[in-house]
C-alpha cells in the first residue's frame, strides 16, 4: 500500500514540478511531504494515547494508592499529579512537555513521595538495552529475509523452496511467547545450552553476556522471518515471469547473470516495503520477547507501567514507540525511491 | 450471482488444508469440551508445586500444586470465545464500513483510509495495552480493543473487494433494473467478495487469539486463579526446571491452533488463485 501511495505522490509532484531545480527539488519536496504526513499522524496518534490513558482519570490515583486510600490522600494525590485540571488543558501540557524532553512524572513515584519523579531519566537505559536487542535481530533479519525469500523463488516449488517455505509458513504465524517458551524448552531444559532469562542485575550492559541474548533474537527472528521470507519468495517468482527476464534468458545470457542483473534488482525494492513492516513488527514483538526472557528494555518497561497504572510512563513508552515505527516507515519509502530506478527519474 | 464458485473444487484435495482442518478441529474439540473430559478440578492444590508427571497426573502439577491436564482442559475455552467474538465484531464493522466506503465512494472511503493509517502507524499490542490501561483488562474490553485494532484492515479489504465488483455487469444491471442499494449490496455484491474475504478472516481470527492470549499471558487481562492457556504459560515459567511441560503444553495448544487456522487460511488463497486461472 505505501508503494502505491509513493507512487501517487510523486506523480502529483511531477504534474507541478517547477523548473528551479536547485530550490525545490522534487525529491526534496516527497520526503517533506512525507515528513509532514509523519508529524500529522504522530500528532493524532499522541491525542489517542492520551485519551486512551485517561478515559478514567480518578482511576489513576485510587490505583496506584491501593485499597488503605483514603479520600484525602487521593485528593491530595490528584492536585500533585494535575489530575484535577480539565483534560484539554491537560493534554497540551503534557505535549508541550514532550516538545521539551520531558515526559512527565511517575504517578507511583509522586505517591511513594520518592525524590526523583521524572519519567524521562527513566527512559533511558530500557530504550537503550531494546535498542540493542532490536538492533542485533534487525542486522541478522535483513540479509537473512532476502537471501532465504530469493532461494525461495529461485528454487519454487523444488525441494530448496520446500525446506524454506514450510517452516516459514507453520512458525512465522506464532506468537512471540509460544516460540520464545518452545525454544526455552529445548535450549534450556533438553539441551541445558542457554539460561532461560536474560535477566541482567540493573545498570548492566547486556553486550556484557551475550549468550542471554540469543534466545530472545532467536525467538524475534523466528516470528518476523516467516512473513518477510514468504512476501520475498512471492516478489521473485513474479519478476521471474517479467518478460524482459524470458527476453534475457532467450538472448543466451547466463541464468547468473539474469538473477543478479535482470531479477534481483527489481525483486528488492517491494522486499524493502516488507522488511520495514517486519522492522515495525519487532516493535511490538519486543514487548511480549522481553516479558517472555525477562529482558530489561522498553517493552517490560511499559508492561510494567501498564501493571502499575503508571499512566505517565505508559503513554512515554508508547509516544517513543509510535515515533520510531512512524519514522522506519518514511525511511522505507524513501529507499524504495532510491531503489527502483523508474520511481527514481519520475522524481528527478 | 457467484463467480468465485470454481474456488470451492479441490479445496479439500490440498494437504496443508487437510492438516489444518484437522488440527484446527482438534484444538477446538479440547478447548469446547475439554472441561466435560476432565475428572480433576483445575481449582484444586493436589500435591507439590512444580512435581513432574506421575500419580494420577499425566502432565504434573502447576506453580501452585494444581493438576495442570484439568487447567489444560478447561483453559482453552476463554481465549477460543474471545478472539471468536473479536472476529465477529471485526468483520461486523468491516463489512459495514468496507461496503459502505466502497460501493458508496463518499466520504466515508478517505475518512476511512486515514483511519487505518493512524491505527497501522502503532503497533497492535500497544494500542491493546493502551486500552487495558485505561479500561482495565476485563473480558468485553479485550474483545473490543481487538476488534478496533483489527477492523481497519478488514474494512479495507472489503472495501477492494466491493469496488473491483460494483464494476461488473451483474451490479450494474441489477441497478438498472431499479433493485434498491440495500438489495443489491446483498444479493450481488457479498456473495462475490465472500470468498476474498474468508481467507483474510481466518488470519484476523489468528491474529485475534494472538493479541488476546498476549494480554493474558502478560498478566493484564483473564485474572488468575482462572486457567488460560496463555496465563497458564507465564504463571508456570518459574518451575520450567522441575516441570517444563506445564508450560509447553499449553503452548503447544495455541500453537497448533494457529497453525491450524493459518493452514485454512493459506489453502484458500491457493484455491482462490487456481480458480481464477
Amino acid at each position: 500500500m505505501a508503494t502505491m501511495i509513493t507512487g501517487t505522490q510523486i506523480d502529483a509532484d511531477r504534474s507541478t514540478a517547477p523548473v528551479t531545480r536547485s530550490i525545490r527539488h522534487p525529491f526534496v519536496r516527497f520526503l517533506g511531504r512525507r515528513l509532514a504526513a509523519g508529524v500529522v499522524t504522530l500528532w493524532v496518534v499522541s491525542v489517542f494515547i492520551f485519551v486512551a490513558t485517561n478515559v478514567l482519570p480518578g482511576n489513576v490515583a485510587e490505583v496506584v494508592l491501593g485499597h488503605n486510600a483514603t479520600p484525602e490522600r487521593i485528593q491530595a494525590l490528584n492536585v500533585k499529579m494535575g489530575y484535577d485540571h480539565p483534560m484539554i488543558q491537560r493534554y497540551f501540557t503534557w505535549i508541550v512537555g514532550i516538545l521539551h524532553g520531558d515526559f512527565g512524572k511517575s504517578a507511583v513515584a509522586v505517591a511513594l513521595s520518592q525524590v526523583e519523579t521524572s519519567v524521562s531519566s527513566t527512559l533511558v537505559s530500557p530504550l537503550l538495552n531494546s535498542l540493542i536487542l532490536g538492533g542485533i535481530t534487525a542486522l541478522l533479519l535483513v540479509p537473512l529475509t532476502l537471501l532465504l525469500g530469493a532461494l525461495a523463488g529461485i528454487y519454487a516449488r523444488r525441494s530448496p523452496d520446500l525446506a524454506i517455505s514450510t517452516p516459514a509458513l507453520v512458525f512465522g504465524g506464532l506468537p512471540e511467547f509460544v516460540t520464545g517458551t518452545l525454544l526455552i524448552f529445548i535450549f534450556f531444559s533438553v539441551l541445558h545450552l542457554l539460561p532461560p532469562t536474560s535477566g541482567f542485575s540493573p545498570g548492566q550492559s547486556p553486550l556484557t553476556d551475550v549468550g542471554r541474548l540469543v534466545l530472545p533474537v532467536l525467538t524475534l527472528l523466528g516470528v518476523a522471518l516467516g512473513a518477510g521470507v514468504r512476501q520475498v519468495r512471492a516478489g521473485m517468482i513474479e519478476t521471474l515471469q517479467r518478460e524482459y527476464v524470458q527476453y534475457a534468458r532467450l538472448n543466451g545470457i547466463p541464468e547468473r547473470r539474469v538473477l543478479f542483473r535482470y531479477t534481483l534488482r527489481n525483486a528488492l525494492a517491494p522486499s524493502v516495503q516488507i522488511i520495514a513492516q517486519n522492522m515495525q513488527y519487532l516493535f511490538g514483538g519486543i514487548i511480549v520477547v522481553e516479558s517472555v526472557f525477562d529482558y530489561p528494555g522498553i517493552g517490560q518497561y511499559i508492561v510494567n507501567a501498564v501493571l502499575a497504572r503508571d499512566t505517565a510512563k505508559v503513554e512515554a513508552a508508547a509516544i517513543i514507540i509510535a515515533a520510531v515505527y512512524t519514522l522506519i516507515n518514511i525511511a522505507a519509502d524513501f529507499v524504495v525511491v532510491l531503489l527502483v530506478p523508474k520511481l527514481r527519474t519520475a522524481v528527478a | 450471482m457467484l463467480v468465485h464458485r470454481q474456488a470451492r473444487f479441490g479445496l479439500l484435495h490440498d494437504w496443508g488444508m487437510r492438516i489444518g482442518v484437522l488440527l484446527f478441529a482438534l484444538v477446538v474439540f479440547i478447548a469446547v469440551f475439554g472441561g466435560q473430559l476432565s475428572s480433576q478440578s483445575p481449582y484444586a492444590t493436589v500435591g507439590i508445586p512444580g512435581a513432574a508427571p506421575g500419580g494420577g497426573h499425566l502432565l504434573g502439577l502447576d506453580f501452585e500444586g494444581r493438576d495442570v491436564l484439568a487447567r489444560v482442559l478447561h483453559g482453552g475455552v476463554s481465549t477460543l470465545a474471545l478472539a471468536a467474538s473479536a472476529t465477529v465484531l471485526v468483520y461486523a464493522l468491516g463489512i459495514s464500513f468496507g461496503l459502505l466506503a466502497g460501493y458508496s465512494r463518499s466520504v466515508i472511503d478517505p475518512l476511512l483510509m486515514r483511519t487505518v493509517d493512524v491505527i497501522l502507524s502503532i503497533p497492535s499490542l500497544l494500542l491493546m495495552l493502551l486500552f487495558v490501561t485505561g479500561l482495565g483488562g476485563g473480558r468485553p474490553v479485550m474483545v473490543v480493543a481487538a476488534a478496533v485494532v483489527l477492523f481497519p484492515g478488514a474494512a479495507r479489504i472489503v472495501r477492494s473487494a466491493t469496488l473491483e465488483v460494483s464494476t461488473r455487469g451483474f451490479v450494474e444491471a441489477a441497478v438498472a433494473r431499479g433493485e434498491s442499494t440495500l438489495a443489491t449490496l446483498w444479493r450481488e455484491v457479498l456473495p462475490n467478495i465472500v470468498p476474498p474475504i474468508a481467507a483474510d478472516m481466518g488470519l484476523r481470527f489468528s491474529w485475534s487469539i494472538i493479541l488476546i492470549s498476549s494480554v493474558n499471558f502478560l498478566g493484564l487481562g483473564i485474572r488468575p486463579p482462572e486457567p488460560d492457556w496463555g496465563l497458564l504459560i507465564s504463571e508456570n515459567l518459574v518451575i520450567l526446571p522441575s516441570n517444563p511441560l506445564a508450560v509447553v503444553a499449553p503452548a503447544a495448544m495455541i500453537g497448533l491452533m494457529i497453525i491450524g487456522v493459518n493452514l485454512i487460511c493459506d489453502g484458500i488463497i491457493r484455491a482462490l488463485s487456481r480458480g481464477d486461472r
